[in-house]
């Protein structure tokens, strides 16, 4: 690792008064991304600006209407959450298959979403179910927040500080994570919302990254059942392929990932 | 540089590192702890996992600067003198380790596991929860049949405290 220097701010503004004075600061939060890269000498922040022990940015609420996930939560708190459980299950599912239990103990939601990795899963739930994603500036839609392969709305120096999702009427997620990695091979993530529409993201699967995918929501929305997808086709073209698996394999895996996901919401 | 200052098995200290050093260098290089391995560069394999405010991390993966003010426990920590831990006892019992170089990591992972879990483990959960954690010799087999072994006794001990 190059050489660095460590900071720790105690709140939201100091952590970004803090990166408007570095050369090329990174903010810090769970650490289990940036921090094995700048191991590989890929990243060479001049500061690092730890976001995680930020009281304001830590907790899980759930209102009649919306789970809000603050930005560095971790992602064990986020399994365990008894708010998250009751609000939407499949966000505290999804988050208790993040890689393994001591990455769940550090990594957080924030510093996923910022990091926008192809085959990370929270980008899945914030996709289908339309989140808001809310920074020391602004809100973003999750529509507009996700831009390709490690691509985000963000601007430089823009912190996230929390994330709301709607309560849906239903939700699901599957994965099939890669054996090694544990990251989305590709995962699916349903959600049918209160007003009957269908939202539908796969994650691990594109070669730009997390994808609204339409022909699984037409089917979806005309009838809310794992064999509704039986005869879908979805199209091979723009999905990855690699020795994990061809862009046929991911076509397939996002309708069988689908159904299962479908099985799982009820 | 920069003084960090933290508790490591209830001893508290005071060290000067590097801004980018990793927790697990200052356990081996500046405190001779050097139960806690490093067994890989991808934040993958567990050798190196603590405990931090009670919860199991990869000490590999977290810099020096974001443990201070916390309470570490390593391998080191875990035994009450001269009597071991019942996950170590359980790990010696049930030949869950070869080499050796995965069980600390493997044990402060179980110790975890216990904890959270207490007595509603079984085979399959063990097998999950020890996804971070990467074993070149045993095979897992008796390494799961010892976190099993122990999660009974670390009951029996937590009643009998
Ligand atoms: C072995 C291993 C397995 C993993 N498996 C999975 C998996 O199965 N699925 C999965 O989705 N992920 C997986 N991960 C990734 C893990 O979830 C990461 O922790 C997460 O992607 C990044 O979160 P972090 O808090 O660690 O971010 P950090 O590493 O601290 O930061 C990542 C990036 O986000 C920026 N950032 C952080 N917080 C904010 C914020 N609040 N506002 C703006 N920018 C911010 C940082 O500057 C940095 O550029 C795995 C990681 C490891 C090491
Ligand atoms: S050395 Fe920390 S996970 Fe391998
Ligand atoms: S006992 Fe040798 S690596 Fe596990």
């Amino acid at each position: 690792m190059y050489e660095t220097i460590y900071h720790r701010a105690s709140s939201v503004d100091e952590a970004a008064a803090l990166f408007a004075k570095g050369e090329e600061p990174k903010y810090l939060a769970g650490g289990h991304t940036l921090i094995p890269v700048m191991k590989q000498r890929l990243a060479s922040p001049s500061d690092v600006i730890d976001l995680g022990k930020i009281k304001e940015l830590i907790g899980v609420e759930a209102t009649a209407d919306a789970l809000t996930i603050k930005a560095a939560t971790p992602h064990s708190d986020v399994a365990q959450s008894s708010a998250a459980q009751k609000a939407i299950p499949a966000i505290a599912f999804l988050a208790s298959l993040i890689g393994d239990p001591a990455v769940r103990h550090r990594g957080t939601i924030g510093g996923s979403l910022a990091n926008n990795d192809p085959a990370a899963d929270y980008p899945a739930a914030v996709l289908a179910l339309g989140a808001t994603i809310k920074t020391n500036k602004r809100t973003i839609a999750a529509d507009d927040f996700f831009q390709g392969l490690f691509a985000t709305a963000l601007e430089d120096g823009e912190i996230i500080t929390a994330v709301s999702f709607p309560i849906p009427a239903k939700a699901g997620y599957a994965k099939f994570p890669h054996p090694a990695s544990r990251f989305a091979l590709t995962g699916v993530f349903v959600a049918k919302t209160k007003s009957g529409d269908v939202r539908v993201a796969a994650t691990g699967a594109s070669q730009s990254g997390v994808m609204r995918v339409g022909p699984i929501e037409t089917a979806l929305k005309a009838n809310w059942s794992a064999s509704a997808l039986d005869n879908v086709q979805i199209p091979s073209a723009g999905l990855l392929s690699d020795i994990h698996g061809s862009a046929d394999y991911r076509a397939n895996l996002i309708k069988v990932m689908a159904q299962r996901a479908v099985t799982a919401a009820g | 540089m920069s003084t960090v200052k933290l508790t490591v098995n209830g001893k508290a200290v005071s060290v000067d590192v590097e801004d980018r050093t990793l927790l697990v260098h200052l356990l081996r290089e500046n405190l001779n702890l050097t139960g806690t391995h490093v067994g890989c560069d991808t934040s993958q394999c567990g050798a190196c996992i603590v405990h931090i405010d009670g919860r199991a991390v990869k000490s590999c993966t977290v810099l020096a600067g974001q443990a201070a003010g916390s309470n570490v426990t390593t391998i080191e920590g875990i035994a009450k003198g001269d009597e071991l831990h019942p996950m170590q006892a359980a790990f010696r019992d049930n030949h869950g380790l070869q080499c050796g170089y995965c069980t600390p990591g493997m044990i402060m992972s179980a110790i975890d596991i216990v904890n959270r879990f207490g007595g509603q483990l079984d085979e399959a959960t063990v097998r999950h929860e020890l996804e971070g954690n990467i074993c070149r010799c045993t095979g897992y087999h008796n390494i799961v049949k010892a976190v099993l072994d122990a999660a009974g006794r670390m009951k029996v001990a937590q009643a009998a405290e």
